[in-house]
């Protein structure tokens, strides 16, 4: 990703300009360097509870003007809490972004948190919750990852605990708030069809008299090494049994990262980068697995995070199989990688397409920004522009190299979800009158 | 006040290049440099209204099994020609049509349109693929049993349209029928539906509009299918007189998903428009619409609540969708129910309808940001017969509607007195 202009306001703020002129249209994105893994135990999922809160007002735009406005001009907005940041976005027509800079600047610092407002989306978070729950992967990858992580503040999901939901109150979250909401603790990010600048001059002008804030402290309890493989399992009703495996990964910033990102598109077919996906069933695992019919799918992911985080290994187990003979068919996987085994051509098979998918990623401006306020928050933007070429630089030893020191089984955390009895009739009959599943 | 219409060009007759072959294939091409992929979408006459209600499945069956194996290629070299250049193809079967699209690099599209002739024209459904796919397809449906938005779903189609009518039944079956379905059903159905009639295929993208309608033609030029039979007309549904409502329960869940509404305008409806335009104010416009300020933020009782309409080319669902927790089922009901009457009988204000109109003539240069939005958007344009300049109108369709117009469309397909109501949940509560 070229032609990116970055520069710093005097309060601290970093901002990231590109522009492109294939469409009418802006992004403008503000990341705040606070995720999950910034939340203590008592206010687990206050980042994501402040994002909701972000959208119920401020004195300027009061409840609710925003979603209309947007819409009014044909836009969209959005939000997304994720372990390493909380990041707002406005894609406008290009003549329009002015509301955008507007919009962040204001609430960057003067959201309300009305406390009618913010009882009231404790209910629609819990809410989020519950709906979450209904799927066994939420139960599954929530138990993995606080087994996986003892310590870290990765150990929790992003929605937070029920009780700390319960509990959590207008202080905690306008704390949170004010600890971490401010310039320079902010990327903002703008591409799209504007002078840059000319961009710069407006964002100056809309953010440069906010003053700087304390910077808050990076809440960091370092995870210890993992010394032996962990188990958990989930028992409750559900239609088919899961299988998590999480090995410890990588930071982004290290070289390893991408090694490992290639052992993924072997084992699980290539990440999408945002701009769709493609089939895996040329990939190792589906071969493994689901051909043989242990298996309905398998997926694999490694994600991009400031501190060493998960590469999780998802596995639908086919009704009938016993998840016992999906695992052993993983780990025969598992242990020819880590002996060695890649060839040439699938090193260079994954390396075209990572240049298929990357190019993917690159048709919305949308897609483009997030990238880049994304990597600024682990490192550098240059991080995703290099995506391909640090891919090109792995050779076959690296592979083998981080096979073997990353997919041990004393690096990993087991997960089985395993359906409770009392459904399989049900699933027998397929019917769907209102008696079905009533216990 | 309404958007400008963009300065940028909009894909229409003069910048979109449209062939058709002898055989009754339409290509459409739109040529897009600003990335180095290309895509392309597309669909022909071999949707789940062809399907029998105990055969149900059958067509989405056919169009993952295409895919399992060709006369060319085995299942491991479909998707090795695919994946090894980072390229996608899927077929998948849709109420009406079945549909396919897929995506490369530019330079990639003649292996790309070659996977896609091999799998369309020459599937050989071998035996131990079919039932490795049929496995997965039931292990599928087991899954979305559990799946209270999915068992919502089904019951509100189940209810609002009765037995025998396509839209009565799932596209993707039932586990029975599904264990049902033999090889021979496959091929037959294969036999009769897929063919060039009516088939339709748009490409965008870094690729030059005569280079890839040769692509195309060299693919499917020389493909014959005299048994292709006509489309069947979606049978009109009975009106509903009376509210009816149907409720399954789930073991292990804690939140019930609602779906409630009536049916709908198609897309050929005069007052499709306007209808859409109504349903943007009750259940889209801000953030979800009246019902979105008032279930989801005047309450806090939901985590989401929008309306949507599904006009195809039968009458679709139009239906409002909630997630609520259990004890708020029937107080979530009920503000539904109100803002559904209060469409019915009361007009939208010059402001809500000045906002919608905005909202979607400003909304076309997102959505045709990306080649697949552009293609989707042309694809449509094809299928429902709305000419290559459609988008050049649609600002003056959209800003001749009126507050009357709205008010009628809304009055012509819902009565709050007979809707139809589903919902999924936990047994303890609300169900």
């Amino acid at each position: 990703m070229s032609n990116v202009t970055r520069h710093v306001l005097s309060n601290g703020m970093v901002v990231l300009l590109k522009e492109v002129h294939s469409a009418p249209l802006a992004s403008w994105w503000v990341l705040y360097r606070v995720g999950s893994r910034n939340e203590p135990t008592g206010i687990t999922g206050a980042s994501h509870w402040v994002e909701h809160m972000l959208f119920k007002g401020t004195e300027q735009f009061p409840p609710g003007y925003l979603d209309k406005a947007i819409d009014r001009l044909g836009g969209s907005w959005n939000a997304q809490t994720f372990i390493d940041y909380t990041a707002y976005y406005e894609t406008l027509p290009a003549e329009h972004i002015e509301l955008a800079l507007k919009i962040e600047a204001d609430r960057m610092i003067n959201a309300a948190f009305d406390p009618e407002e913010v009882e009231s989306e404790r209910t629609v978070i819990i809410s989020e919750r519950q709906g979450a729950e209904n799927s066994p992967g939420f139960w599954l990858g929530e138990a993995v990852q606080a087994t996986a992580f003892r310590v870290h503040g990765y150990h929790h999901e992003i929605i937070g605990d029920t009780a700390d939901l319960d509990s959590m109150t207008r202080t905690d979250l306008h704390t949170h708030y004010k600890r971490h909401y401010m310039p320079n603790n902010a990327i903002g990010v703008c591409v799209g069809a504007f002078d840059t600048a000319e961009m710069i001059q407006r964002i100056e002008a809309v953010y440069g008299a906010i003053p700087a804030g304390d910077a808050p402290k990076m809440f960091m309890r370092p995870e210890p090494e993992q010394t032996g493989e962990r188990r958990v399992r989930i028992e409750r009703p559900g239609a088919a049994a899961f299988i998590e495996v999480a090995y410890h990964a990588p930071a982004a910033t290290d070289s390893d990262w991408f090694k490992l990102e290639i052992v993924n598109s072997i084992l699980c077919g290539p990440d999408s980068l945002g701009g769709g996906g493609i089939d895996n069933k040329t990939s190792r695992l589906y071969r493994a697995l689901v051909e043989t019919e242990l298996a309905a799918s398998v997926d694999g992911g490694l994600t991009p995070t400031i501190d060493p985080y998960l590469y999780s290994i998802d596995i639908t187990v086919r009704a009938g199989v016993d998840p016992a003979d999906a695992e052993r068919a993983l780990d025969v996987e598992i242990d020819r990688l880590r002996a060695g085994d890649v060839t040439e051509a699938e090193l260079a098979r994954v390396k075209k397409q990572a240049r298929a998918l990357f190019a993917y990623s690159t048709e919305r401006v949308t897609s483009q920004a997030f990238w880049l306020a994304f990597t600024e928050n682990f490192g550098s933007h240059t991080w995703f522009a290099d995506y391909v070429a640090n891919l090109e630089a792995v050779t076959l030893d690296d592979v083998k190299d981080a096979a073997a020191r990353y997919l041990r089984p004393q690096n990993r955390t087991v997960g089985w979800f395993i359906p409770t009895a009392g459904d399989d009739d049900e699933f027998e009959d397929g019917d769907d009158d209102e008696s079905d599943g009533d216990e | 006040m309404i958007a400008a219409t963009p300065t940028y060009a909009l894909p229409h007759s003069g910048n979109i290049v449209r062939a058709t072959l002898d055989n009754g294939v339409t290509i459409l091409v739109y040529e897009n440099f600003a990335a180095q992929s290309v895509v392309f979408t597309g669909s022909l006459r071999a949707g789940a209204a062809y399907d029998v209600p105990d055969k149900s499945g059958l067509s989405s069956l056919v169009a993952s099994a295409v895919m399992r194996g060709t006369t060319k290629r085995d299942f491991l070299g479909i998707h090795a020609a695919l994946e090894d250049i980072g390229a996608d193809v899927s077929v998948y079967a849709g109420g009406q049509r079945a549909n396919f699209g897929g995506k490369s690099l530019a330079e990639d599209l003649p292996t790309l349109i070659d996977v896609l002739a091999d799998v369309l024209r020459q599937p050989t459904f071998p035996a131990a693929q079919v039932e490795r796919l049929r496995g997965e397809v039931l292990t599928g449906l087991q899954i979305r049993q559990q799946d209270t938005r999915y068992r919502a779903n089904r019951l509100f189609s189940e209810t609002l349209y009765p037995e025998g009518h396509p839209y009565h039944y799932s596209s993707r079956g039932t586990v029975e029928t599904v264990k049902a379905l033999s090889l021979d059903d496959i091929a037959a159905f294969h036999a009769a539906h897929y063919g060039p009639d009516a088939m339709h295929i748009v490409i965008v993208g870094a690729v030059k509009a005569a280079d890839a309608i040769n692509i195309v033609r060299d693919a499917f030029a020389d493909w014959r299918n005299p048994n292709q039979p006509s489309t069947p007309p979606v049978p009109e549904p009975a009106p509903t007189a009376e509210t009816r409502r149907a409720s399954v329960a789930l073991a292990g869940k804690t939140q019930s998903d609602i779906v409630m509404g009536t049916v709908g305008p198609s897309r050929y409806s005069p007052d499709y428009q306007a209808a859409t335009l109504a349903n943007s104010v009750m259940g889209q416009f801000g953030m979800m619409g009246r019902i979105g300020a008032s279930v989801r933020e005047d309450l806090g009782l939901a985590y989401y609540a929008y309306s949507a309409i599904e006009g195809g080319t039968g009458r679709g669902p139009w239906s409002i969708s909630a997630g609520v927790n259990p004890k708020n089922v029937n107080l979530a009901i009920d503000r539904i129910t109100d803002e559904v009457r209060r469409l019915v009988e009361t007009p939208v204000t010059p402001d809500e309808l000045s906002d919608n109109q905005s909202y979607y003539i400003g909304h076309l240069p997102l959505q045709l940001e990306s080649n697949e939005g552009v293609a989707g958007t042309i694809h449509n344009m094809q299928v429902y017969d709305l000419g290559l300049d459609y988008l050049l109108h649609y600002r003056d369709i959209i800003a001749a509607l009126t507050i009357d117009d709205l008010q009628l469309a809304a009055r012509h397909y819902f009565n709050p007195d007979a809707l139809v109501i589903a919902v999924a949940g936990p047994a303890e509560n609300g169900v």
